[in-house]
């Protein structure tokens, strides 16, 4: 803060400072009228910032739809009622919920219907002349003065010499010149608040035309881009799902290197890819941070695991099953949970649930466990149960999850090592643990708004360096032909942003201006003041 | 060096750093409780003699008419953020002269000479060599844990600032490095010390005590080079936040003293409460740009490790809430009735989800930025 009960600044950062008006109309444009400024005061735009940061820790303490359904359908079956309430109030999924998306548009709205006036305010500032010097100079915080033989005239245009050589723009009148430097701190401010509302925009291209898709691929099977090929598929309101870019590919190899202690090094996927039909396929891998970029849809690596390769022969001894069977995996040593669903084993139908360890060990509390990453030693901890698998029953199962409600077991448990045979009890059949094969897991987003996304904010970053660092200040020199003397030359600065100074700047300014222009005789009294 | 070998060096440096510090930061504290001791006439010869300094620093009306000649004796050389001290009771430097001659020029990085010279000639008190010794202290712990962290670097082969103990040792370096650069631009900030090295000893001990990992490679989602980018510019900003929010404190409590006429004797070597109020904002100012970048930074980088780039992550979440509450200090330092002590307020708020962000998301939440290096719960 300055010293002077001089007004000190334009704002840092932001919009109207001035204070809401009093509430006196009694016409409804009058009270309209005021509502508007009331929004675009400061004073409400800190309020929205406070609410805004608050309405979004729930978004980070409870579990959120958009990231993980399961936590959110977990969470709510274990706090019952209050659990119901919370999903009432939308707060599982926060950033979709209306009260988050009032409190940024009306946020967006005050800082809307603050830019545009002071844009135009701004606008027209940059092009008028700086404001005349006032009365008395002496009064601002930074003041010199300086004595010359030259005229007043002579002074007042090297004065502006010197404040254009400086940068500043600059306007001569009869007896003072009046220069303003730092018009770029109310434009970064401007381009700034414009940035985020671009950003705003991007995101919400984004959420209405982008699609996201995440599909889980074996090792050795393919994928096309259809809205049918996906495990999940999200596509926002206003999506073309029809026209999704038309490549396909099949997943060659997987590979991922481990540290000694079981700390993942590596990642990458290896595929065949045909970027469009009719198109020649070609090698591309995939690896986490880099992926692949097909004309605007991205391809990205996600996630990885094991798939047991299993056969299964039913009580005739028919093969009623051979696949490999995505395991998902459960903690970083890569224990993996999954389930093998046999519909066509007769005379029952069969299930197993499974534990796939790539390196086996068995801990007493907690069952098999999995020691490290990579495959040294691959067990498959399997048990079996017989009965109806439910699938007939028209609800949608997934195929991690055996519904075991209409079966009976665990009839029996085994541990198989690659190459193994089970034979089941009650004549039920064999399972054969062939050998194992990996999965990758891809997510194929398509995101209209990521440029918008990144130009606003680029912009965002270089207005906000320009608001904040952008010193906006103004000089006037003020000449004055003394009856029997030099003319004498005051120099005065003002800076129009916190926490600046000029007095650095006039100083320079004056004894530039000092250098250029011939001394006055020497005066006893300058040595008496002096001292 | 093998890298064993480093990473061992790398851990007798940061310990011997918390060591030194612990060292400096008692020194600066035997310091205050000098000038407890010191006698009343001294303190205020002092006062007078920075108010001086300070008017020295202010262009004054009319004073200086002089010949057009030379000019360079009177250029008004510094002090934008001592400015507006000549009405304040409390000195805010001990040793204005080197301040006003633009900062130690020469002055060994030991610092222990800017303290100590003093005003007049007088020979230097006790509580001058005092804070001399703590300076010298906080410069070694400094450089010792400057060279932990590059040791570390070797050690992991890597950019050292994959984990939680990475993160805060490297931000330990860069409060320091904030501190001592400032301190040496204002000699007068010496009576900081203690208030600076405090925080730092604290992040530094629960380094070493809570977050400490072994130094090894990264998983492969930080294979990249925005771990530099974005990961550098959050540490930077959550050092300078630091520094700034511990001048915010201290302006909190100089108001306080300064409205109630309660200070206590110690008060008085603090900067004024007008100029704490500036340096914080001054560091606020100069950071969020850089915060707004590093969360910019990590968007990018989240878009091509993730496939997304926001996606409302509790580490994300959490940025966004700091950077909401930092913005809200810039508008409430520009807002009439929130000047001072409620923009104060606002900047602790901010530091408090920054520290959120940075300890609580990893220890409380989970996210994808499950990569602090702290044991499963």
């Amino acid at each position: 803060m300055t010293t002077t009960g001089l007004p000190p600044s334009a704002p840092a950062a932001g919009m109207s400072t001035q204070p809401a008006p009093p509430p006196a109309p009694a016409s409804g444009w009058g009270w309209l009228r005021w509502g508007w400024r009331q929004l675009t005061s400061m004073r409400t735009a800190l309020v929205l910032l406070f609410l805004l940061a608050v309405a979004a820790i729930p978004g980070s303490v409870f579990p959120q739809t958009a990231q993980d359904p399961g936590a959110v359908a977990q969470y709510i079956a274990s706090h019952g009622a209050a659990g119901r309430l919370l999903e009432r109030l939308g707060v599982f999924d926060t950033f979709g919920a209306p009260w988050f998306a009032a409190i940024y548009l009306l946020l967006f709205t005050s800082l809307l219907g603050c830019v545009l006036p002071r844009a135009r305010l701004h606008f027209r500032a940059a092009r008028a002349r700086p404001p005349r010097a006032p009365a008395r100079l002496d009064r601002l915080p930074s003041h010199v003065r300086l004595a010359t033989t030259a005229t007043p005239e002579q002074a007042l245009a090297a004065a502006a010499a010197v404040l254009r050589a400086r940068r500043f723009r600059v306007d001569t009148a009869a007896s003072s010149v009046a220069a303003e430097k730092g018009y770029a701190r109310e434009t970064g401010n401007l381009v700034f608040h414009v940035a985020l509302i671009g950003l705003l925009v991007a995101v919400a291209v984004g959420a209405g035309l982008g699609t996201k898709g995440q599909v889980l691929v074996v090792q050795g099977a393919g994928f096309s881009d259809q809205v049918t090929q996906f495990d999940s598929f999200t596509p926002g309101r206003f999506a073309n799902v029809n026209g999704l870019a038309p490549f396909a590919f099949t997943l060659t190899r997987f590979s991922a290197t481990y540290s000694p202690s079981g700390e993942p090094l590596t990642f990458a996927a290896a595929l065949a890819l045909r970027e469009r039909p009719g198109m020649p396929v070609r090698p591309v891998s995939v690896t986490v941070n880099h992926p692949l970029d097909i004309d605007g849809t991205k391809v990205f690596l996600v996630g990885h695991g094991y798939a047991p390769v299993v056969s299964v022969r039913d009580g005739r001894g028919h093969l009623v099953f051979s696949a490999a069977v995505p395991f998902l995996p459960q903690d970083g040593m890569f224990t993996s949970s999954g389930v093998i669903k046999v519909p066509d084993a007769r005379p029952t139908q069969l299930g197993f649930q499974g534990v796939f360890t790539p390196t086996a060990s068995i801990s007493a509390t907690l069952g098999p466990r999995s020691t490290y990453p990579g495959l040294s030693d691959p067990a498959l901890f399997v048990s079996v149960y017989t009965g109806n698998l439910g699938l007939d029953t028209g609800e949608p199962q997934s195929v991690y999850i055996l519904d075991t409600s209409r079966m009976k077991g665990p009839l029996a448990i085994t541990a198989l090592r690659p190459g193994q045979t089970w034979t089941l009890p009650h004549h039920a059949g064999t399972l054969t643990f062939t050998g194992v094969t990996q999965w990758a897991s891809f997510q194929v987003n398509h995101d209209p708004g990521t440029g918008v996304a990144f130009v606003s904010a680029t912009l965002a970053v270089l207005g906000l360096m320009g608001s904040l660092f952008v010193r906006r200040r103004r000089i006037w020199v003020r000449a004055t032909a003394q009856p029997d003397g030099p003319t004498l030359l005051e120099v005065a600065g003002l800076a129009r942003s916190e926490a600046t100074s000029v007095d650095e700047e006039v100083a320079a300014v004056a004894d530039r201006l000092a250098a250029g222009l011939p001394p006055p005789p020497p005066v006893a009294s300058d040595e008496e003041e002096h001292a | 060096m093998s890298s064993p070998a480093a990473a061992q060096l790398s851990n007798y440096l940061v310990n011997s750093s918390l060591l030194v510090l612990t060292g400096g930061m008692v020194t600066f504290a035997a310091a205050l409780a000098s000038s407890r001791s010191l006698p009343v006439e001294a303190e205020e010869g002092d006062a007078a003699a920075d108010a001086d300094a300070d008017l020295a620093a202010q262009p004054q009306a009319g004073v200086e008419v002089p010949a057009v000649t030379g000019g360079g004796d009177r250029v008004p050389s510094v002090g934008a953020v001592a400015r507006g001290t000549q009405t304040a009771v409390a000195p805010t430097a001990v040793a204005p002269r080197g301040g006003a001659s633009g900062g130690g020029t020469g002055t060994p990085p030991a610092g222990a000479e800017p303290a100590a010279a003093d005003v007049g000639g007088a020979p230097a008190s006790r509580e001058d060599r005092l804070n001399g010794v703590g300076l010298a202290l906080t410069w070694l712990s400094f450089l010792l844990v400057a060279g932990g962290v590059l040791a570390r670097g070797v050690a992991a082969g890597r950019a050292p600032w994959g984990n939680m103990y990475e993160f805060s040792i490297t931000a330990c370096v860069v409060i320091l490095a904030v501190y001592l650069g400032l301190q040496r631009r204002r000699p007068s900030l010496v009576h900081l010390g203690l208030y600076v090295t405090l925080p730092v000893l604290t992040v530094l001990g629960l380094a070493v005590s809570l977050f400490y990992v072994p130094a090894g490679p990264l998983m492969p989602a930080l294979h990249s080079v925005w771990l530099v980018v974005h990961v550098s510019c959050a540490i930077i900003s959550g050092a300078v936040f630091t520094v700034g929010a511990t001048a915010t404190v201290l302006f909190l409590l100089q108001d306080y003293w300064e409205r109630t006429g309660k200070a206590p004797r110690a008060s008085r070597r603090l900067p004024t409460a007008d100029a704490l109020d500036e340096l914080s904002y001054k560091l606020y100012a100069f950071v969020f740009p850089l915060w707004t970048f590093a969360i910019i930074a990590g968007a990018i980088w989240a878009e091509s490790a993730w496939g997304r780039y926001w996606g409302w992550d509790p580490k994300e979440t959490w940025s966004f809430i700091t950077w909401v509450v930092f913005a809200a200090y810039l508008h409430a330092r520009a807002t009439a009735g929130w000047r001072g002590r409620r923009a104060a307020y606002i900047a602790l708020a901010g530091l408090s989800c920054f520290v959120f962000d940075f300890v609580g998301v990893n220890i409380w939440l989970t996210g994808l930025h499950s990569y602090g290096g702290l044991p499963q719960r």
